[in-house]
């Protein structure tokens, strides 16, 4: 489990994150959701560590991350796997080279036994006979599902993917959304997605927070979410055709 | 203020890079392919350039000093001192600067605006030593062989061009190269290049790593660290040469 407990950051006199508290559940796929420059991305950052919050705690299983010496915080990095939203993958380094690399970095054992584990990870997220191919000769889907692969590799507690379905086809991303939710139940791992896809928060959402202005405006389920009456929120999530159409037949139900 | 602030995070970034390595076995393969990367592949353009500025150095010389008063060996020792004492520990290193450094900011900054140091970073590698120390160790460990070999191919080229030209005679260059030798001239170029190496690769990793942006902003900071290595060179030519030379 993650608790974030009154988190604030600025950058200069932009304050991007004002008093944000949030739980995030063991076992569940946890949505941040909101609209860009809502300050979501800035959030999962702070949660990892890549910035520093002017206030407020981040508490992995109780264990405030931004308290921890360098090397508490290096064994709470290594339970952590994420997926970038622009994949993040090695460019010098093979398909297989990058999901063997954290492997390579902090694991034991033999060459053989990575390279194992690194084509189990693959096989996992349906990725065959790729292993000798870079980066740039792949799709983007595949790009995500070896992102996925080495986030996966080390077992991660925590399982972080920012805006997994960002710039893929709608079938694809319901692939990676699947993926997601099924990797966060075999693992028990606490997920977190950051999104503005409502496809994805319909499909996958447990646990959402709505951030707005780089507020926490809104958290509930995924069946809470439609039935909300908080103004901002259904804006956000109404914006589309496809969710009013939704709206509309839920309503013409009632 | 600003340069307080640059001086300070650039400090910060050099501790970082002397952190404990994660695993010894994977920097030193790292620092391997640097070496070919860096070192190896800059050799083309280290021989070509240090041949003809030998061979310019060697006609030049015997141009402006062609006088009876003065004796022929002496082109051939000035040709040496100025290949051994300037042109292949500092005019090499500017050269690798704009080849080397560009290279490093380029490919650290690229991996900064693709997220590929975060992802470094949230793994729990330390990004600063695992991109930047095994460049540092490469360049601090080939670029005196590439200086070395300069100085060796800039007499060649003058002894050759020399000769070809009839400006001297070959006799007269070699009594030229042996005369007034002193070891320590080597010790200080080489001192001068891996102090040089070490500006170099800092400098333009610094300016890679801290990127922030895009594509554009990537190009910038290639550039910033070719000026910026070469001024730090030029002035780091000059404390060095009046504390070993003076």
């Amino acid at each position: 489990m993650i608790e974030v407990q009154g988190l604030s950051k600025r950058f200069g006199d932009n304050q991007v994150l004002t008093d944000i508290s949030a739980v995030f559940e063991q076992g569940k796929v946890n949505q941040i959701i909101g609209m860009s420059g809502s300050g979501k991305s800035v959030l999962t950052k702070c949660m990892v560590g890549l910035h520093r919050p002017e206030e407020g705690r981040v508490l992995y299983n109780g264990r405030s991350f931004h308290d921890m010496n360098d090397e508490e915080k290096r064994g709470i990095r290594q339970e952590i796997g994420m997926l970038f939203q622009s994949s993040a993958l090695f460019d010098s380094l093979t398909v297989l080279a990058n999901v063997m690399f954290p492997l390579k970095m902090f694991a034991r054992g033999s060459e053989e036994e990575m390279r194992e584990r690194a084509r189990f990870c693959l096989d996992r997220v349906n990725i065959v006979d790729k292993d000798d191919l870079f980066p740039s000769q792949i799709s983007g889907g595949m790009q995500k599902r070896v992102g996925i692969a080495r986030a996966i590799a080390m077992e991660p507690k925590y399982l972080f993917c920012d805006e997994p379905n960002s710039g893929l086809d709608p079938q694809t991303a319901i692939l990676i959304d699947d993926l997601i939710k099924e990797l966060t139940e075999e693992y028990n791992t606490t997920t977190i997605v950051v999104t503005h896809d409502m496809n994805s928060v319909m499909e996958t959402g447990e646990n959402i927070i709505f951030i707005h202005q780089g507020r926490k405006w809104w958290q509930g389920s995924r069946q809470e979410l439609l039935n909300s009456d908080n103004t901002e929120l259904n804006e956000f999530i109404y914006a589309g055709e496809l969710m009013r159409e939704v709206k509309r037949a839920r309503d013409a139900g009632r | 203020m600003r340069i307080l602030f640059h001086f300070g995070r650039y400090f910060l970034l050099l501790k970082d890079v002397f952190g404990r390595p994660e695993r010894f076995r994977i920097y030193w393969r790292r620092t391997l392919e640097e070496m070919d990367l860096l070192g190896v592949q800059s050799l083309g353009i280290v021989a070509l350039l240090s041949a003809f500025m030998g061979a310019v150095i060697t006609i030049q010389t015997k141009t402006n000093i062609d006088s009876p008063l003065i004796q022929a060996w002496v082109v051939g020792f000035a040709t040496r001192q100025s290949v051994i004492l300037e042109f292949s520990p500092t005019v090499i290193s500017l050269i690798l600067a704009g080849k080397v450094g560009s290279n490093i900011a380029a490919e650290i900054g690229s991996m900064r605006v693709k997220e590929q140091i975060d992802a470094l970073d949230i793994m729990g590698v330390n990004s600063a030593g695992y991109l930047i120390l095994p460049k540092l160790a490469a360049t601090i460990l080939i670029n005196p062989f590439l200086v070395m070999i300069s100085m060796f191919l800039g007499i060649f080229g003058g002894w050759l061009a020399g000769v070809q030209a009839g400006v001297i005679s070959s006799d007269d260059f070699i009594l030229g190269i042996q005369t007034g030798f002193k070891p320590f001239h080597v010790t200080y170029a080489l001192i001068k290049t891996v102090v040089f190496a070490f500006i170099i690769t800092t400098i333009s990793a610094y300016q890679g790593y801290f990127t922030r942006g895009g594509t554009r902003e990537v190009g910038i900071s290639s550039t910033r660290a070719v000026v910026y290595s070469n001024v730090v060179i030029l002035l780091a030519n000059l404390v060095l040469t009046r504390v070993l030379l003076l």
